[in-house]
């Protein structure tokens, strides 16, 4: 197994949330975006799953912004594919 | 079996689960001088508990009379008579400390102008028995109370120097010859290896199994791996026909959409647009209590009048209200709707379903967090070195049915409990006895097995046919025939992970794995579910049939106990519910019809 490979995996774990709602969204970003992904909304994502739960709600639903301009990358393309 | 190799590791106590149970456990268990360890499989403050939002009940009379009495009675009549009553007066006895605890701690509860404790009120919750006005008895820290404790008794657990194993999944519990619980075995998912966790107690603190069904609230992470732990290990489980639902789950996500929608004006429409509830309760109409309006929308989808590709679901419509009141009095469901279900809810109504939100069944525990089960004539049979604490557990507190509130104080009044039990019963630092060489065999055959499972059907496919089998037949709507058919299925879905397919053969970060042990997990929980709900013929809080529409105390007034074995045959046995206290200063409260 490559460390490409352990990585991905490490982060389909962190990606088990304590919310239904953080579990599908980050579960889509990881599906769907990572692959593709340049290296600073890599980083941002990993920076994003140490997040507290509550705070990345909140900033999903446009209530402040994180402060790392990486993680709020992130943010905006989850927010903008669901048109929030 | 020699091919694993086994780190070994002596604790006095060992608990497994991070959320808020587990974490008030663990902390209050290191507090007493007991050499503690805590497993989890997600970062302690990535537990479900997290999710909780609405806040913890206690009789603190901050804003106005209230008594723990008043609580006592309110939960026994909210039980539908199926809680037991001695543990019922532990917990609302002993809330009002346990909250005041929790402040001490720093938990920011939000405040009164005076600076007491702000308490709102929340269904159920009366004064005076159900004579006086609501009760005010529910104190938050926001609307992040579950966020807030498990911060709180993490802090704590790091003080008193409580160990954390993360990312580490429990595996199996380990017995010795004369059935004593005396250790758990877990896989370190960043390393794959295994160790073996010996304790003079184990602590279950696993967290519901809504994840069994289709449409559940529950994160991923809630596959009630303490039930599969106990089921597996030839233990029975309580009371598991009793599954809470909540009416306005999104369809397809399983979001909630919080109660306070139908508050504002919402109402619920079938296939032709009409607003169903009217024929239901022509008084309350959407506002119905949750059992009420979610048979309504059941049977609604079964005569045909669901809609969708399916007909398999009802519509939420907010239309009407304006998007100024949508934005200021319910903010946050906009954007829920919009992400989890694509519609602007200014325009569009919210595809929702009865959804999964809470089960009152686990294993079977005494106030102290003892695990009992029924041996020979004795109902109350201590099982030596096992404990199980919060929604893995049935103490039995919410009995048939859980008030809101109840959830989070169970969780800190147990975890307490049980530290304190094993502060008298455990000395710390005493010997561990050695443990036949056997002791771990049956668990690492099970992990071989199913790490080297070669058959057809991915683990994500038979998980699917669980869930949607369970919430076809095992749901809200409940009849001979319908659970008849449906323990038939669920027998067939149990057998079919014989035939599961694992593609990923290593150790290391395995979700492949990891998600197969808990769909093993999962379909025992499952299948005493639906077997159970198949032989209780009656109907009692959250547990509904239409064939037996009426709670028959003389033959059902009992807790079931039920075994599944490896073949997923149920076994069925019981327990008679405590009709009575542990003092007097309260009164046993004998059953009445449940009306509010």
């Amino acid at each position: 197994m490559s460390d490409s490979d352990a990585e991905l995996k490490r982060l389909r774990w962190r990606c088990r949330r304590g919310t239904r709602e953080l579990d599908q969204l980050f579960g889509w970003w990881l599906d769907e975006r990572h692959a593709a992904a340049s290296a600073e909304l890599r980083r941002g994502f990993a920076g994003l799953l140490e997040q507290q739960d509550p705070e990345i709600w909140d900033w999903l639903l446009g209530r402040g912004v994180p402060t790392d301009a990486e993680q709020a990358a992130v943010i905006d393309e989850i927010r903008t594919r669901h048109r929030v | 079996m020699s091919a694993y190799k086994i780190q070994e590791h002596e604790y006095d106590m060992i608990v497994v689960g991070a959320g808020g149970s587990g974490l008030r456990a663990t902390f209050g268990l290191a507090a007493k001088g007991l050499k503690t360890v805590c497993i989890t499989k997600v970062f302690p403050t990535r537990s479900h508990t997290v999710a909780a939002q609405g806040g913890i009940s206690a009789a603190l009379g901050n804003m106005g009379e209230d008594d723990w009495r008043y609580h006592y009675y309110d939960t026994i009549k909210g039980s539908d008579w199926l809680g037991d009553q001695d543990a019922i007066e532990y917990m609302c006895k002993e809330a009002p400390a346990a909250i005041i605890e929790l402040e001490h701690y720093g938990l920011p509860f939000s405040r009164t102008e005076e600076g007491k404790i702000y308490q709102r009120p929340f269904g159920g919750m009366t004064t005076k028995y159900g004579e006086g006005p609501p009760a005010q008895r529910t104190c938050a820290a926001a609307d992040r109370t579950g966020h807030a404790m498990l911060h709180t008794l993490y802090q704590q657990s790091l003080a008193h120097d409580a160990q954390f194993m993360i990312e580490y999944f429990a595996l199996d519990l380990i017995w010795d010859e004369e059935g004593v619980c005396r250790g758990v075995l877990a896989l370190d998912m960043a390393e794959g290896t295994l160790h073996l966790f010996r304790g003079h107690g184990v602590v279950l603190a696993t967290g519901g199994y809504g994840r069994a069904f289709f449409s559940a609230t529950s994160a991923h992470t809630c596959t009630g791996d303490g039930g599969g732990l106990v089921l597996r290990s030839g233990l029975a489980l309580q009371d598991m026909e009793f599954v809470q639902f909540h009416p306005t789950g999104i369809y397809g996500a399983g979001c909630l959409i919080t109660e306070g929608v139908r508050g504002e004006g919402g109402i619920l429409r079938n296939s032709s647009g009409e607003r169903f509830m009217e024929r239901y309760a022509p008084h309350y109409k959407d506002l119905a209590s949750r059992d009420v309006v979610s048979r309504s929308m059941t049977i609604e989808i079964r005569e045909g009048r669901g809609v969708g590709e399916h007909h398999d679901h009802l519509l939420l419509d907010l239309t009407h209200l304006g998007p100024e009141v949508i934005h200021e009095k319910l903010p946050g469901i906009a954007e829920s709707a919009r992400i989890f279900a694509n519609v602007d809810v200014t325009r569009q109504p919210i595809p929702v379903l009865p959804t999964v939100h809470y089960n009152m069944g686990g294993i079977p525990t005494n106030y102290h967090g003892e695990v009992v089960q029924r041996v020979g004539g004795n109902p109350d049979h201590v099982v030596p070195g096992l404990y199980a604490i919060g929604e893995a557990a049935c103490v039995s507190v919410h009995g048939g049915n859980r008030l809101g509130s109840n959830s989070l104080l169970d969780l800190v009044v147990f975890g307490r409990a049980v530290a304190n039990r094993c502060a008298e019963t455990i000395k710390p630092g005493a010997l561990h006895k050695q443990l036949p060489a056997s002791a771990c065999d049956k668990a690492l055959a099970n992990l071989d097995k199913l790490r080297n499972s070669n058959g057809s059907s991915p683990t994500a496919e038979i998980r699917l046919n669980m869930q949607r089998t369970m919430q076809a037949d095992a749901a809200v709507f409940r009849t001979a025939k319908t659970l008849t058919e449906g323990c038939e299925k669920m027998a067939k879905v149990f057998s079919s992970f014989e035939d599961v397919k694992v593609s990923d053969r290593s150790l290391v970060w395995n979700s492949d794995l990891i998600e197969t042990y808990e769909l093993q997990n999962l379909l025992y929980n499952a299948v005493a579910t639906i077997n159970s709900a198949e032989q209780r013929k009656e109907s009692r809080g959250a547990h509904a049939r239409e064939d037996f529409p009426e709670r028959d105390d003389e033959n059902w007034q009992k807790h079931t106990l039920v075994k599944v074995d490896e073949s997923g045959k149920s076994s069925f046995d019981f327990r008679p519910v405590h009709m009575f206290t542990l003092t007097d200063e309260v009164a046993v409260v004998p059953p009445a019809k449940r009306v509010y």
